[in-house]
């Protein structure tokens, strides 16, 4: 039974969400040095073109087809049996369903890119993101969304607490270990050249994010409603207590950790913002700003070259939110579960299992594939193409070009108008 | 008195005023600027554009520095700009008539001289 008012909101949704892989695009590109703007940009558009592709082959249906413990089934290959008719435990049309799930992974996809810019081959970034939307997301999704052990066990992940956040941070970490640092990291001050970028980036991702954690409920029932109204509420208090860390470490709050502090916020609710009260969801605003701030300060300190800070920002947060849920998960509020702190000690057992093995899985597995991977072709450019900028060494363009000096190549003589 | 001007890779710069560091030598003004020096062109492709970037971007630096300190510059240059290719650059030494330092009105080898050595 197709609900028509959950079908348009669901398909605005997933619109909103399919906004969020260029602004992270943008997001990205405002925070590398301007000679890798364009490389950075792409490989969040590579995303959306690996990551769709390869969710449409099989991706979709290991992690949404049965309810098989670890994966999925192969009966929705090619997206064969997803038409028109409701989604099982919905009334949105399973194809929009399928393809609210695909905006996920693809963003999810892009976001692991920030352990890699500007020094990952094109090339190379291009299978490895089909093969981890895979091998990665696809298998972490279906545990967590699909009827896979770790929602069948209790666990409780409203948006991507696990797959997305938890996902691409550790596996951000694994990447950047296996890629290694830049030739000039920790030798020269790498600044973000276009902070403009980074704060419409985040402002986009924040707008975005609203049909990312509001559709997850995929109805205009109360769950969507809880989550969109939390999706407002904890990114503003993380942003009050970041303004504060900022202020006590440097007596200045700084734009580029208010845009941080946008998606910190954003990642932290997306576990829960169907699940606590919106009380709540300030607290934990302002609780998730802590960890992801002292990683966001330690991080750079060490050889670890994990460049836009996933780690920080969204496997350190998507922890946080996936371990807040335990305590504060409020039955009156969501319908399911209660968390310890109102009277289910149990369920904070459960978020913890998932708050363990999430960063384990995609960490081993994406430390694995790149390893391969590297065998196969190199992962990274050499010295002096880093050094020339990955823009003109991978895509022969450059994103502030001037034209001056650039002369007009005629592969053949200009064909005559005719009049 | 000489002036030193460098032109290198815009990628080397870091390196060359790491190398000019070590070599003692302080005050450098730094622009950058488009040249051409006999490198392979570059061809990029815009949509349906193709062109040959005839110009590269390159650091010019423009150091003024007393006699004894002329050869330790042209050192740093070379040491902290070469890479082997085509296109590392050039090093061009002047004649200095008189040089001023604005805050103190002293001139020649003194203002040159880095404030505190």
């Amino acid at each position: 039974m197709i609900d028509t008012g959950d079908t348009a909101w669901m398909l605005a949704a997933t619109a909103l969400v399919l906004l969020m892989t260029p602004a992270l695009g943008l997001f990205y590109a405002g925070l590398v040095r301007s000679r890798n703007t364009l490389n950075t940009f792409m490989m969040c558009l590579a995303a959306l073109a690996v990551a769709t592709v390869a969710w449409a082959l099989v991706g979709y249906s290991l992690a949404f087809d049965g309810d098989g413990g670890l994966l999925g089934g192969l009966d929705h290959v090619l997206l064969r049996g997803v038409g028109f008719e409701a989604r099982e435990g919905t009334k949105i049309p399973h194809l929009l369903f399928m393809v609210f799930q695909a905006s996920f992974c693809i963003v999810t996809t892009a976001l692991v890119s920030g352990a890699v810019v500007e020094r990952m081959r094109f090339g190379s970034f291009l299978a490895f993101a089909a093969l981890w939307s895979v091998l990665v997301y696809a298998v972490l999704a279906h545990w967590a969304f699909g009827g896979g052990w770790l929602q069948a066990g209790g666990t409780l992940d409203f948006a991507g607490g696990v797959p997305v956040e938890m996902g691409s941070g550790f596996s951000a970490m694994a990447a950047a270990i296996v890629v290694g640092a830049r030739k000039d990291y920790g030798r020269q001050a790498l600044l973000p050249h276009n902070s403009v970028y980074v704060l419409l980036g985040a402002g986009l991702l924040w707008f975005g994010w609203f049909g990312f954690n509001g559709g997850s409920g995929f109805s205009t029932g109360r769950p969507g409603i809880l989550a969109f109204t939390n999706t407002l509420l904890t990114p503003a208090c993380t942003l009050v207590v970041w303004f504060l860390l900022d202020v006590l470490r440097d007596r200045r709050v700084t734009a580029i950790g208010a845009a941080t502090a946008v998606i910190v916020g954003c990642v932290g609710i997306t576990p829960a913002a169907g699940f606590v009260s919106p009380a709540a969801a300030m607290l934990l605003g302002a609780v998730a700003a802590l960890p992801s701030y002292a990683v966001i300060v330690w991080r750079p300190r060490t050889r670890l070259d994990e460049t836009l800070d996933v780690l920080a920002a969204h496997g350190v947060a998507g922890f946080t939110g996936i371990l807040f849920i335990g305590f504060f998960a409020q039955e009156k509020w969501n319908g399911v579960a209660d968390g310890l702190l109102f009277g289910d000690a149990g369920q904070l057992g459960h978020q913890a299992l998932a708050a363990l093995v999430a960063p384990v899985y995609a960490f081993a597995m994406t430390f694995a594939l790149l390893k391969l991977l590297g065998l196969a072709t190199p992962l990274r450019a050499t010295e002096r193409e880093e050094a020339l900028g990955m823009d003109v060494v991978q895509h022969g363009e450059e994103a502030y070009a001037s034209g001056e000096g650039a002369i007009l190549i005629h592969d053949e003589p200009p064909a005559a108008v005719v009049p | 008195m000489k002036l030193v001007i460098g032109i290198v890779r815009p990628e080397k710069a870091n390196d060359v005023l790491e190398a000019l560091y070590r070599a003692d030598v302080r005050g450098v003004s730094l622009s950058r600027v488009q040249g051409h020096g006999g490198e392979l062109d570059r061809v990029e492709t815009y949509r349906g554009t193709r062109v040959q970037m005839g110009l590269s971007d390159k650091m010019r630096f423009e150091i003024a520095v007393s006699d004894p300190f002329v050869e330790p510059t042209i050192d740093a240059l070379c040491e902290g700009a070469r890479t082997g290719e085509v296109g590392d650059g050039k090093i061009f030494v002047l004649p200095l008539e008189r040089v001023v330092r604005i805050r103190t009105a002293e001139t020649d080898d003194d203002a040159v001289t880095p404030v505190g050595s």
